[in-house]
């Protein structure tokens, strides 16, 4: 946990996640989407992308489908008019210009159906494809982040992008896009068979709607603030739940139920209270919009009733009767883009979101220097070779006169006066200075927080210095690229984390052109072998959820393997803690000492047996090295490295803060 | 009924729940009698050129309509009132019986899968329950209604009506059964596909140090377009339903406009009741659908409603005794052949057996042992956070008891016995809350000069006054703002103001330096000699200057003595010692 818990240390807070309400446009501090019409632009242009033949036919069909069944209302009016009305007025019926017309209308009928078909179908694989794509950029994007943006984000909020704001977007574009386009047509349509129909009852239809709008929009607005009120409790009440029943088992020893319930009691009355409000509203949205409906269909039937029993206006009953069924459909569209609008304002948030994590900033690499196998010739030169020889060269391309020159790689790695801080306010590291030469093992030791896995993180360039120097092998680091500076460099982190896949993967996650001889082979050095056929499927077991079925220790014998079989020729090692048991603390370190054999390692040391054989042992403390040396000597000086080795006070005062200070001053950064 | 321990909890909500169908019903009576009122419209008044009945039936229709919308806003209020009431209550229901779990049934749940159960699934509930107040009485009355009106209206038609019905009922369910099928298939692979997204934001640091990232966006582009793939597959055979009961729709207005031609003509059915037979129809189809909706619904938010239940129902296994004993004589304690499993299936093996062992009142025993090996298990007996196996038939001797001050735990009231037996546990948490707030966790009225002896006791008083709000310093919830050693000093000091017989510290200074645990090590036995104390640890040091140590091995004790007979005759402290010691020892405190 230590690689994680100080980057946390040191990062900005951010906000808490713990309570953060599961999903709705008022989470994560209820920002505001700055530029909607921009932000809406942006997620249509990456619709269509692709798409844009697929989207002209689905907007035909779109409107095929909604002429079909304007139709398919029409098609009243002239049953009753122009056959139903002529047929009883024949002494002897003739069906057959009926039959022809119903006829047509199943052609009619059927082409709208089709249309209707075809763009559902098409949209699965605009919606689909797109969200595909988008996940893949995403996760392209992520890969690409530097470390830095996984320190000050929380995963949590990481996870929800993938997960609730692509999902809002999902409802974007497969159903708030298609179902507007849909209810404009619509309500087009129906608007202009309307006026076609009859303009005085049209006239009466718009005003009634206008009022159903303004009734809807007004009570929407209410019950949207209800539900941000609940979203906020709701969320309050959830973070309450979270932390009490994780923390029940405290709660049964201090025996501090009544307490805990007395707490609750209030926060989960108050949020069905808004609850209650919120779904009281919104639940007599529809009867309201439904009878001012039926007040509309009165209205109209009155007035069409005096209009063509007074022969206005040439409205027939036929045409009337037509108009009262469009008159039912007509408000639908508009209620229905009303409804969209909020669906449509959430997902803008999500794809606020969204874009924002692609937007963000890519971890640079002006690095040309490379790592090469290398042969050497007759001469004893230095050359280049496509095939794994087990010796290594750096590629050295030099701008000034166009030549390459290539340096063995040895493994040597300096640190000249660095300065660090993750803000540029705040130093966490001064002044380092280091020297390890090929094959060395240097370790690290100091408390939580002195900055061991920070100086670490700097060597593979996980993070960038504010100043001063780091040299491999004489070449400074920000020369090399990035991927073959980290290829060189064997990473074992105190905190393993395994992949979904068998164990064999995994070890070959280190080298992905390994044999399994090789892998194998590695994990005999890890002295994970054993366990490893001890699994039910040996080296095929499948792992899962971070390889939840193996015990801490199996998992760091693992992460052991997967660096042997990387072979690389500096390692860099954050031990495991105490929390294993004595025996599989033996393997382990029986393990990372064969893997350390003829390699320069850093190693941030927990167990004494680590850092007695250390070539040299660097002191932390408020990120300066304050003690330097082999472990003799440092027991000698009797300063900060005897008290942590031998649990007694030193006997030369300190030239560091205290303990105490240090937890004091911990605090002031966090 | 299955359900019936989480139907109990609608308590005062019974009169809005049964009034919310009532109200439905009287809407739904009143939206299925106004197209016939409409059809009376255009019948009598407009087809007939007469104004006055046009008037008349308006009139009639408004009637009806205000009606409609105060059955309306009735269902739609109660069915708001009763739901979130109900939710309530569940959520209050759930979270009282929680209280009254012990560390078996919490184990039984796990933590993460009590906070889902009040959280998500009783949204879920919540939801479900108002849909079948409203919708699920909505729809099929309005089913009913529509069929029985066009029966009214004219047989002919509708009995043909009713097979086009029946008929797409049947396909639609069977194709439904089969999407549904599929897109389980589907979730499953988005979940996974979003647990590669997971493992890949807290393994970035791996990711990037074997530069994998190419590896990795390979490896999710594949799995990306798989699901694509599937969802396509999916989606298409959903996509049919819709254009089909369209066509449905479709085929039904025309078979009624040709036999409704014909039936005016024969002068048996009027325009009107056409139009009204056409809004019959429709809304027939309209509730079939919307039933069809509620029921994948239903199926959906059962689970929840399953894992609801199974919260409500279960049976807290530790309840405190009869007539129980509200003072605990001293800190003595005795295990009497004390065997305990925590699968109580009979699958699992013993997690502790023949545990026999006196500790006296005052004085320190430590614990050490590797993981797993029941150090933890051992403790938590002694506090009856869980209680011994009973003795198994065919037993070559009676099982027995866990005694503290003289007494079996079972007889103790469990307050006072937890009061008294104070626990610090390895897994340790602080509340949101000032710092003294935590504090008082430990004693409700204590005074502040009380928390801050016993923060000194802990060594936590120091560090607390450095704090900028010293006692009265946020913490912020799970104790984040804290450093783990600070938050286990803050822990132990929360147990201490208990003023207990017996302290147990459950490897509780593990991230606390040496030399601060040895100076807490010095004032326990200084200030608070009177107290029993356990120490588990998985460091020599820490236990060494007890009493007495333990030493288990596989959920046994191995041997108890001082360190210094261990040290000369038991094998696994030597051994422990000597990797410690010599080459495996603790150098920093881990987190």
């Amino acid at each position: 946990m230590a690689q994680a818990a100080t980057a946390e240390q040191q990062k900005p807070k951010t906000v808490g996640r713990g309570n953060r309400p599961p999903r709705g446009v008022m989470m994560r501090g209820g920002e505001q989407v700055k530029d909607p019409g921009k932000l809406f632009k942006r997620v249509w242009n990456y619709m269509m992308a692709g798409y844009k033949w697929y989207f002209v036919i689905v907007v035909i069909c779109i409107i095929l489908s909604g002429v079909a069944t304007i139709i398919g209302t029409l098609f009243m009016r002239t049953l009753v008019d122009d056959y139903i009305v002529p047929l009883t007025k024949m002494a002897d019926p003739d069906y057959g210009p009926l039959a022809q017309a119903v006829l047509k209308m199943c052609g009619v009928f059927l082409i709208g159906v089709f249309s209707s078909w075809l763009y559902n179908r098409l949209m699965i694989n605009v919606t689909q494809g797109s969200l595909r794509r988008l996940r893949v950029d995403l996760f392209h994007k992520m890969e690409s982040l530097p470390i830095k943006y996984f320190d000050t984000h929380s995963h949590g909020d990481i996870m929800s992008v993938y997960t609730n704001d692509v999902d809002t977007m999902r409802q974007l574009i497969s159903q708030s896009v298609p179902q507007i386009i849909n209810s404009s047509i619509t309500f087009l349509m129906t608007f202009v068979s309307m006026i076609v129909l009859s303009v005085p009852l049209t006239i009466l239809s718009v005003v009634m709607v206008i009022v159903t709008l303004a009734v809807s929009l007004s009570l929407a607005k209410v019950s949207g603030n209800y539900f941000a009120e609940q979203q906020t409790r709701l969320g309050d009440t959830n973070g309450y739940i979270e932390e009490m029943v994780s923390g029940q088992k405290v709660i049964k020893v201090f025996t501090h139920e009544a307490k805990a319930i007395e707490g609750f009691n209030t926060k989960n009355d108050a949020l069905r209270e808004s609850a209650n409000n919120a779904n009281k509203i919104a639940n007599i949205m529809m009867p309201i919009n439904a009878n001012l409906g039926n007040i509309s269909y009165v209205l109209v039937a009155i007035l069409g009733g005096v209009l063509a029993l007074s022969g206005h206006f040439s409205l027939t009953i036929g045409t009337l009767i037509s108009y009262l069924t469009l008159n039912r459909n007509f408000s639908q569209p508009i209620t229905q883009i009303a409804m969209q609008a909020n669906a449509i304002m959430m997902a803008l948030a999500g794809a606020q979101r969204v874009f924002d994590m692609m937007d963000a900033e890519p971890e640079v690499d002006n690095g040309y220097v490379t790592l090469v196998n290398v042969t050497e010739d007759r001469d004893g030169n230095l050359v280049e070779c496509e095939e794994r020889t087990g010796r290594w060269a750096w590629k050295h391309p030099h701008q000034a006169d166009g030549t390459i020159t290539y340096e063995e790689l040895k493994g040597a790695v300096t640190l000249n006066g660095v300065d660090f801080g993750y803000n540029d306010d705040k130093l966490v590291l001064h002044d380092i200075q280091m020297y390890a030469m090929p094959g060395q093992k240097i370790a690290f030791v100091g408390s939580t927080g002195a900055g061991k896995t920070t100086i670490t993180n700097l060597i593979n360039r996980f993070y960038d210095i504010q100043d001063g120097k780091i040299r491999y092998d004489e070449i400074n680091i920000n020369k090399i690229k990035k991927a073959d500076l980290r290829r060189s460099l064997g990473m074992v982190l105190q905190d393993t984390h395994l992949f979904t896949g068998t164990v064999m993967d995994n070890i070959r996650f280190g080298r992905l052109d390994a044999t399994d001889e090789e892998c194998i082979a590695a994990a005999q050095l890890a002295n994970a072998d054993a366990f490893i056929r001890r699994l039910p499927d040996g080296y095929h077991t499948m792992l899962k959820g971070d390889g939840g079925n193996l015990s801490q220790g199996q998992r760091q014998l693992l992460a052991i393997a997967r660096a042997a079989v990387a072979d690389p020729p500096v390692l860099i090692l954050d031990e495991a803690t105490s929390s294993i048991d004595t025996r599989t603390e033996q393997l382990v370190q029986k393990g990372m000492d064969a893997l350390m054999a003829g390699r320069t390692t850093f190693v941030i040391a927990h167990r004494l047996s680590t850092v007695r054989n250390a070539d040299c042992i660097m002191v932390l403390e408020q990120g300066r090295i304050i003690e330097r040396g082999s472990h003799d000597d440092l027991l000698k000086l009797k300063g900060r490295y005897y008290e942590l080795y031998t649990g007694n006070k030193a006997e030369v005062p300190p030239n560091f803060p205290s303990e105490l200070q240090t937890d004091a001053e911990y605090l002031e950064e966090t | 009924m299955k359900y019936s321990p989480m139907l109990r909890e609608i308590k005062e909500y019974k009169t809005a729940t049964a009034l919310t169908p009532l109200f439905t019903a009287l809407e739904v009576v009143m939206e299925v009698l106004i197209p016939y009122v409409t059809a009376m419209i255009i019948d009598r008044g407009i087809s007939a050129g007469s104004m006055s009945n046009v008037i008349k039936y308006g009139a009639v229709m408004l009637g009806m309509a205000a009606l409609s919308l105060l059955f309306g806003i009735g269902a739609g209020w109660f069915g708001a009132y009763s739901s979130t009431g109900f939710a309530r209550n569940l959520r209050k229901a759930m979270y009282e019986k929680i209280q009254t779990y012990s560390f078996s049934n919490i184990d039984k749940f796990s933590t993460a899968g009590l906070i889902t159960r009040m959280t998500t699934d009783c949204t879920n509930v919540q939801n479900a329950f108002q849909m079948i107040l409203r919708i699920a009485v909505r729809a099929p009355l309005m089913l009913i209604f529509s069929l029985v009106m066009c029966l009214i209206i004219n047989k002919q038609i509708s009995l043909m009506f009713l097979g086009v019905l029946v008929l797409i009922a049947v396909i639609a369910a069977t194709l439904g059964m089969k999407v549904m099928r599929l897109f389980r298939e589907v979730f499953k692979r988005y979940d996974d596909l979003n647990a590669s997204v997971q493992e890949n934001v807290s393994a970035i640091r791996v990711v990037k140090a074997f530069v994998r990232e190419d590896y990795e966006d390979e490896k999710f582009m594949k799995a990306a377009f798989n699901l694509y793939d599937l969802f396509v597959k999916a989606e298409k055979r959903m996509v049919i339903m819709m254009p089909g009961m369209m066509l449905a729709i479709y085929a039904v207005m025309i078979g009624i406009g040709w036999f409704g031609a014909h039936f005016i003509v024969q002068g048996t059915m009027t325009t009107g009741t056409l139009t009204s037979l056409f809004s019959y129809v429709m809304s027939a189809m309209f509730s079939m659908m919307m039933l069809a909706a509620i029921l994948i619904m239903l199926t959906m938010s059962a689970a929840s409603a399953d894992r609801i239940t199974e919260v409500l129902v279960e049976e807290p296994d530790i309840v405190d005794p009869e007539d129980p004993l509200y003072e605990v004589p001293d800190g003595s304690i005795r295990f009497d052949n004390v065997h305990f499993t925590y699968k109580k299936d009979g699958e699992g093996d013993e997690n502790l057996h023949d545990i026999d062992l006196e500790i006296r009142s005052g004085e320190t025993v430590g614990i050490i042992g590797g993981t797993g090996c029941g150090k933890s298990t051992l403790v938590s007996l002694i506090s009856r956070l869980y209680d011994p196996d009973p003795t198994p038939e065919g037993a070559e001797k009676p099982y027995g008891g866990v005694y503290v001050g003289g007494h079996n735990v079972k007889e103790y009231d469990l307050q006072t016995l937890r009061d008294k037996v104070s626990v610090v546990l390895q897994k340790n948490e602080l509340f949101s809350g000032t710092l003294i707030e935590n504090l008082r966790w430990g004693k409700e009225d204590a005074t502040e000069e009380e928390c801050v002896r016993a923060c000194q006791i802990a060594c936590a008083d120091e560090f607390i006054r450095e704090m900028p709000d010293g006692y009265q310093t946020h913490i912020e919830q799970g104790g984040t703002n804290v450093s783990g050693g600070q938050k286990q000093r803050l822990c132990i000091a929360r147990a201490l103001l208990k003023d207990p017989k017996v302290l147990i510290l459950d490897d509780s200074t593990s991230a606390v330096d040496s030399a601060t645990e040895a100076r807490i090590r010095k004032s326990f036995a200084e200030d608070i000699p009177e107290t029993t104390k356990i120490i588990i640890s998985q460091r020599i040091v820490s236990v060494q200057d007890a009493d007495r140590i333990i030493v288990m091995d596989d959920g046994g004790i191995d041997a108890f003595d001082t360190h210094e007979n261990l040290l000369a005759t038991n094998k696994i402290y030597q051994e422990i010692y000597d990797t410690q010691m010599n080459g495996g020892g603790d150098f920093d405190e881990p987190q």
